[in-house]
């Protein structure tokens, strides 16, 4: 077999995914801390107050890559979804399950800091506009998957349950974003662009991009911790899951 | 013992359905009776000033209609489960997608068909305009079918939890926000004497798809349920 496939289905094995995340997790805490920090203190020190919005502005260093990570996490998810619905993987299922609490986390805080900048700006913490909508409407679903996962008792069967409903969010949300669109809009256009020029001074882009680097490796970071964890009880009748937790009684007692 | 062809299956599932919904016909009452109850609710709590009334007579009328809706998508597949008929329902030759299609069908004919119905009174009551009325009309043709086969989805995610009320709700409203958005919007458009045909076409274009796709997902989630 390939070494790269073979390394693929070594992953899907909870005891060996379980160690090799392990190993990566005090790394990637690290580098979100360091580059979040860095992030942070480039937007909110060094970087120059916008000529329209003054300090304001500022709040874009914590909205923008949340409101990033709301889509890269529901993205993740859904992919994930569908691993675990087409080729039963267990371990896409927990990735899966574990993702959701976060994405709902980021989508969140979207919203809290996005109404926070709102007042000032706008002079109202909420409006009826497109975007602001359609992030509401992510969080219900995020909502949804969740509350579905913890409705049903047996944790497989809730995991598939809800990776289904994610999928059928995924159909329905350019849906429902297109329709809000066509229904109301006065959030501001999109300013960063991959491709071509954006139109934000780089004085101002460095902290944001350093900031979306920063939520992404915490995401990872928490996704593997939560995985981790779910793991564990999930497999908590294996005998590797009793390794660790005699290895863990040992230390203790020891 | 040899299986019938899939038409005599459709056919009999829709026969048993109906007559199911017959012998209990108060309780399909219920949704008309809670549309009413909302609609009337409004005038109590804005004041009967005809021209505020006016304004809001279509959203609201949309709304009430699909939570009415909603408050009878539990009951699609509730009894099925109780008397184990749902898995014999997944357990058949036949295909499941086409014989949970004609469930959804009778579904919307018994519970939605009579919110169309109504709706001219609830439309009276609010003091609808005439001209908007036909436009009310079609929209909830076209919204209350994609309502039932969108909520279809999510009822047979939830038909295994013994109290899924509360959650259905939350599954169900995010994924129908579209409908009321194009639904009430052509209504308002036809109102301001807009042109309203654009959302309508809209919905009809959602309702086509969810045609074809919701009953195979409804499928797919059922099995995922029942295993």
């Amino acid at each position: 077999m390939n070494p790269l496939l073979l390394w693929f289905h070594k992953l899907g094995s909870p005891p060996y995914f379980y160690r090799l995340a392990g190993r990566f997790l005090p790394w990637l805490y690290a580098i979100a801390l360091i580059s979040g920090v860095v992030g942070l203190y480039g937007g909110l020190v060094i970087a120059p107050a916008d000529y329209q919005q003054g300090d304001s502005f500022r709040m874009i260093y914590v909205h923008v890559p949340c409101a990033w990570m709301s889509l890269f996490v529901y993205a993740f998810m859904a992919a994930n979804s569908f691993v675990a619905l087409v080729w039963r993987i267990k371990l896409s299922e927990t990735l899966a399950m574990a993702s959701a609490p976060i994405g709902a986390a980021f989508t969140f805080i979207t919203l809290v800091s996005g109404s926070l900048w709102g007042k000032p700006m706008w002079g109202t913490w909420w409006t009826w506009d497109a975007r602001l909508t359609s992030e509401l409407v992510l969080l219900f679903l995020y909502l949804g998957v969740i509350g579905l996962y913890h409705a049903i008792e047996d944790t497989r069967q809730a995991a598939r349950a809800a990776a289904f409903l994610a999928l059928v969010g995924v159909v329905n949300l350019p849906i429902v974003h297109y329709s809000v669109v066509w229904w109301n809009t006065l959030h501001q256009g999109q300013t960063v662009s991959l491709m071509g020029q954006s139109k934000i001074s780089s004085s101002m882009l460095w902290p944001l991009l350093t900031m979306a680097f920063a939520t992404h490796v915490y995401f990872f970071a928490s996704l593997l911790a939560r995985a981790r964890a779910a793991l564990l009880a999930l497999e908590s009748g294996k005998d590797w899951v009793r390794g660790i937790a005699q290895a863990r009684q040992a230390n203790a007692h020891g | 013992m040899k299986p019938g062809t899939t038409s005599a299956a459709c056919t009999a599932l829709l026969r048993r359905d109906l007559a199911l919904t017959w012998r209990r016909r108060g309780d399909a009452l219920n949704p008309l009776l809670f549309a009413v109850i909302v609609v009337a609710l409004f005038p109590f709590a804005l004041g009967p000033d005809a021209q505020v009334l006016e304004r809001i007579a279509a959203g609201t009328i949309f709304v009430a209609v699909l939570l009415a809706a909603l408050l009878s998508l539990d009951s699609l597949f509730r009894s099925d489960l109780d008397d184990g008929s749902l898995e014999q329902l997944v357990l058949s030759p036949h295909p499941l997608s086409l014989l949970l299609a004609c469930k959804i069908a009778i579904h919307w004919l018994t519970t939605a068909l009579p919110l169309i119905v109504i709706a001219p009174l609830l439309a009276m009551l609010l003091h609808l305009p005439d001209r908007v009325l036909p436009v009310l009309l079609v929209a909830l043709a076209l919204a209350t079918p994609l309502l039932s086969l969108i909520g279809a989805i999510c009822v047979a995610l939830t038909v295994a939890l013994r109290r899924s009320g509360m959650l259905l709700t939350l599954l169900v409203l995010p994924l129908i926000v579209p409908v009321l958005i194009f639904g009430a919007g052509a209504c308002n458009a036809a109102q301001a004497g807009l042109p309203y045909g654009a959302p309508l076409l809209w919905l009809g274009a959602w309702l086509v798809l969810a045609l074809v796709l919701a009953p195979l997902a409804t499928a797919a989630a059922l099995k995922i349920s029942l295993t």
